[in-house]
């Protein structure tokens, strides 16, 4: 099942290089997690609960076990060890036990022949519910899985003009295209093979193997392709399931999920409603910002105290704040759970801080750039956690850089429907169509924050080829998720060992080398980078001190670990730093954007996307390009049309029919401007680029709509009969 | 029920449930898994294939329907180990990222460069619409066919 060694093309540091995937992935070969095959595999299949709250009196799989080609039907009291997991708090049951605590929990499993058997298995499993009254509302939910207040210098300062709003964010799915799944193979001792598509092995690992009654080195997990990831991949999904099957049958089970299935298969990014308040003086200086944080958790923790915290410490946007009161809770309800998306935290908090900014600027009769100008953060100052801004954070250049950029002239009409809002399904010839432009700012951390321990591991492997020439193999546990993070690896061990004819890449496993921590928080190029780095360095001082050459049969074969500067939790009364920087480093981008909406149809086209970013140094400059479109993208699909409907905690739009995303004709043109300045602690200066163009780009959007409508739009997505009847 | 296919210019049998869709019936029975299974609901393209020479969603197509019938997917597009112009404009451009929907996208693009050889802006657009991708924005995809247009 192991994927071969790759060999990386030419390219080092700081170099456009072709994705050493490219190949496969182009011609169909890449083996995803839903393409694998083993002899005599089964396939399983999951059975979920129907309900948002119920209590389980009993679940009959008699009728199931008896079906044909089923050879395994599973619930909570096969679980061989521990009966719940979880990223943060072992809360989520593997299978549910007396009650179910949002639709789609996982009740039963189902192992046949053909998947149409386990599936027709899976409806015959008769699950005795109660319903109960499904806790929706989490405004008012009782219980919380954290609360986080700042209280930075006097938190009732007043200021010569006050703004204040209300904004709400719908529940945003990652809609990854390559659904859950994967393969477990039973090793014969007692121990399994998992190939799955994830974004950190060995925190699966260390979730799967005690609910198992494993021990870790027992369940080795590999890296299977993945299609897509965005923070839906942080949390489990098959892995535990498919190896219960795997084991019970003895027998190779693939589980893959379908669209539908995978809507409640994964946490999704935290609804919001924040209340927020700004104080400025006529100068258009910020005196003091109050703002109310309620996210929705769900039913389970997932990694919801990290968000919490995020959307607190950068409530305030990249600005200079002498006093502000902020206050974050993430609740417990029955809706679906929520946990990481990229952003995570910072694009709720963002939209409506800048629509603060926004306001603000109308209300000092300012210009919103120069508003955000007078107030950037610069290195130097304090965030509202009293963390002092070191290294690099470019605020004042990513906004003048993007201020320069200059957006195309308004289009003549008639003009082809297609270049009309709403496309060919717009009806007229465009005289309802009013343009708009808008500006935002966005922020937020790179790498864990608060304490945790960070780090990534890296080994590398120096052998002479038959040819008597050297050979670096690469090893290393991060998740190439889509982001490129294998051309990291390779372009850093080429850059490293200049003399080495080839830089082979191994696979990604928890077998044979360390963590190398998750493939989220924008960290994984940093740490990588810093990882290899590390293992080459330390191979070349040993190649030297044998004279530069290996003779056929020998080797060097070194690991190394790499660590950020250690943070430390936020103060759990007042949100202050404590014995430390609670983040390690922070990266902004700003955006201008142009709209046309039709206000007669309530139809909308973004025209135009320009971006400056924050890059500390572009370590592939195409791939960069491509984090910031697709990231943009997403936010653009969060203020204009994705959202997961919800009645009474049950989902109504599981399907790419009902839940739309961004297509080729809602995607305009996107200029980057990429700003090179160096991080001082991260290897190479480089920042993580995948989450700022997401953070900032909803707001951009929403602002720019707000422009040519002149209503204050302060829920997103932006429903069209939000901006028709002007 | 038995069917039989040509596939990328070669005759397969294989051995399917009634209800197989033809996608499932590529992947799981004939050991061709490059066209995707994202949707399987006909929204979003990724397994996308040449039926005939014409362009469907393999998932909204019955395996028992493509009985006697020909079938080009992503792995039969390059010729004597070189890629295709358009697999190989996908790769140089950055249009992959995960991947995952890029098979679909390289299907229809051939298609469309078959239709029509230097499309505009928009024709480029319309005629990508039905295959999503989550990764790109598009912005390289774009590229990536007139790259290949170009070429061609």
């Amino acid at each position: 099942m192991s994927t071969p060694a790759r060999k990386l093309e030419l390219g080092r540091v700081g170099e456009s290089v072709r994705r050493v995937d490219a190949v496969p992935k182009v011609t169909g070969e890449f083996a995803y997690s839903s393409d694998l095959f083993a002899a005599g595999m089964l396939f399983g299949h999951t059975v979920r609960s129907p309900h948002a709250a119920a209590k389980v009196k009993g679940i009959d799989i008699s009728e199931a076990r008896g079906m044909p080609g089923v050879h395994a039907v599973l619930t909570h009291r096969d679980v061989p060890g521990e009966k719940r997991y979880g990223l943060e708090f072992a809360d989520q049951p593997v299978l549910a036990m007396k009650e179910v605590r949002y639709f789609g929990e996982p009740v039963a499993l189902v192992a046949a022949e053909h998947p149409e058997q386990a599936r027709r298995a899976a409806a015959a499993v008769r699950v005795d519910y109660v319903p109960q009254t499904p806790l929706a509302d989490a405004e008012n939910a009782p219980e919380a899985v954290r609360e986080i207040t700042i209280r930075h210098g006097d938190p009732d300062a007043s200021g010569e003009i006050t703004v204040s709003g209300v904004y709400e964010l719908g529940i945003q799915d990652q809609a990854f295209l390559g659904p859950e799944s994967g393969l477990a193979v039973p090793d014969g001792k007692g121990g399994i093979d998992i190939y799955v598509a994830t974004q950190w092995l060995h925190v699966d690992r260390d979730q799967v193997a005690p609910c198992l009654n494993l021990r870790p080195e027992e369940v080795r997990i590999h890296l299977a392709g993945v299609g897509g990831a965005f923070g839906g991949r942080e949390d489990l999904s098959m892995q535990i399931h498919g190896a219960m099957l795997a084991l019970k049958t003895n027998r190779p089970v693939k589980m893959v999920y379908n669209r539908e299935e995978s809507f409640a298969g994964h946490v999704h990014r935290h609804p919001a409603k924040i209340w927020a308040e700004h104080r400025a003086n006529r100068d258009g200086k910020l005196v003091n910002v109050r703002m109310r944080i309620v996210l929705d958790g769900g039913a389970y923790a997932s990694s919801s105290t990290a968000v919490c915290s995020n959307a607190a410490s950068f409530a305030c946007g990249p600005y200079a704040v002498p006093n502000a009161l902020i206050e974050s809770r993430v609740a417990f309800t029955n809706n679906p759970p929520c946990g990481a998306m990229r952003g995570f935290g910072a694009v709720q908090t963002c939209f409506a801080a800048e629509a603060q900014m926004d306001k603000l600027a109308a209300a000092l009769e300012l210009d919103p750039i120069e508003l955000r100008l007078r107030n950037a953060l610069a290195p130097g100052d304090s965030l509202p956690t009293g963390q002092r801004i070191e290294g690099s954070l470019p605020v004042a250049e990513v906004i003048r850089r993007c201020a320069a950029l200059l957006e195309p002239e308004a289009e003549e009409l008639p003009r082809d429907p297609i270049r009309l809002p709403g496309g060919a399904g717009n009806t007229t010839r465009g005289d309802g169509i009013r343009r708009g432009v808008g500006f935002a700012l966005g922020f937020k951390n790179i790498c864990y924050s608060e304490g945790f321990d960070d780090y990534c591991a890296a080994r590398v492997r120096l052998f002479a080829d038959a040819g008597g020439e050297l050979v670096a193999e690469v090893h290393s546990a991060a998740a190439e998720v889509g982001q490129g993070v294998v051309n990291i690896i390779g372009q850093v061990a080429r850059t490293e060992l200049p003399e080495i004819a080839d830089v082979v890449i191994a696979p990604h496993t928890t077998a044979g080398v360390g963590s190398a921590g998750s493939s989220s928080a924008s960290r994984q190029t940093w740490m990588t980078a810093g990882a290899v780095r590390a293992a080459c360095l330390a191979v070349r001082d040993e190649l030297e001190s044998r004279g530069g050459t290996l003779p056929p049969g020998e080797e060097i074969d070194i690991e190394r670990v790499y660590r950020h500067r250690q943070t430390s939790p936020l103060d759990p009364e007042t949100g202050q730093i404590t014995s430390g920087p609670a983040h390690v480093a922070f990266a902004c981008a700003a955006m201008k954007v142009v709209v046309e909406v039709d206000v007669e149809l309530g139809l909308t086209r973004v025209v135009w996307i320009g971006t400056a970013q924050d890059v500390g140094k572009a370590m592939n400059p195409q791939a960069v390009a491509g984090q910031i479109e697709g990231g943009t993208a997403q936010g653009l699909g969060l203020a204009l049309m994705e959202e997961i409907q919800t009645k009474d905690g049950l989902i109504t739009n599981a399907s790419f029919t009902d839940y739309l995303i961004p297509t080729t004709l809602d995607m305009p043109p996107v200029v980057s401007d990429l700003v090179e300045e160096p991080e001082p602690d991260a290897p190479y200066g480089a920042k993580g680029v995948g989450e700022a163009p997401t953070v900032v780009s909803t707001a951009a959007i929403v602002s720019a709509l707000r422009d040519a409508t002149g209503r204050e739009l302060n829920r997103v997505p932006v429903r069209p009969d939000e901006i028709v009847g002007l | 029920m038995r069917i039989e296919l040509t596939v990328n210019g070669e005759p397969k049998e294989a051995e399917v449930w009634e209800g197989e869709s033809l996608l499932f019936a590529l992947r799981e029975h004939m050991g061709l898994p490059g066209s995707k299974n994202a949707c399987e609901q006909g929204e979003c393209g990724s397994c996308s294939i040449l039926l005939d020479g014409s362009l469907v969603c393999a998932c909204l197509v019955l395996a028992a329907q493509a009985d006697g019938h020909e079938v080009v997917t992503v792995e039969g597009l390059g010729s004597g180990g070189a890629l295709h112009p358009v697999q190989e404009a996908f790769a140089a451009t950055g249009a992959v990222q995960c991947g995952f929907c890029t098979p679909g996208l390289i299907v229809a693009t051939v298609d469309l460069l078959q239709r029509s050889p230097d499309p505009s802006e928009d024709e480029i657009r319309e005629a990508l619409s039905g295959n999503l991708c989550r990764c790109t924005g598009y912005a390289k995809i774009f590229d990536a066919v007139r790259m290949a247009a170009a070429g061609s």
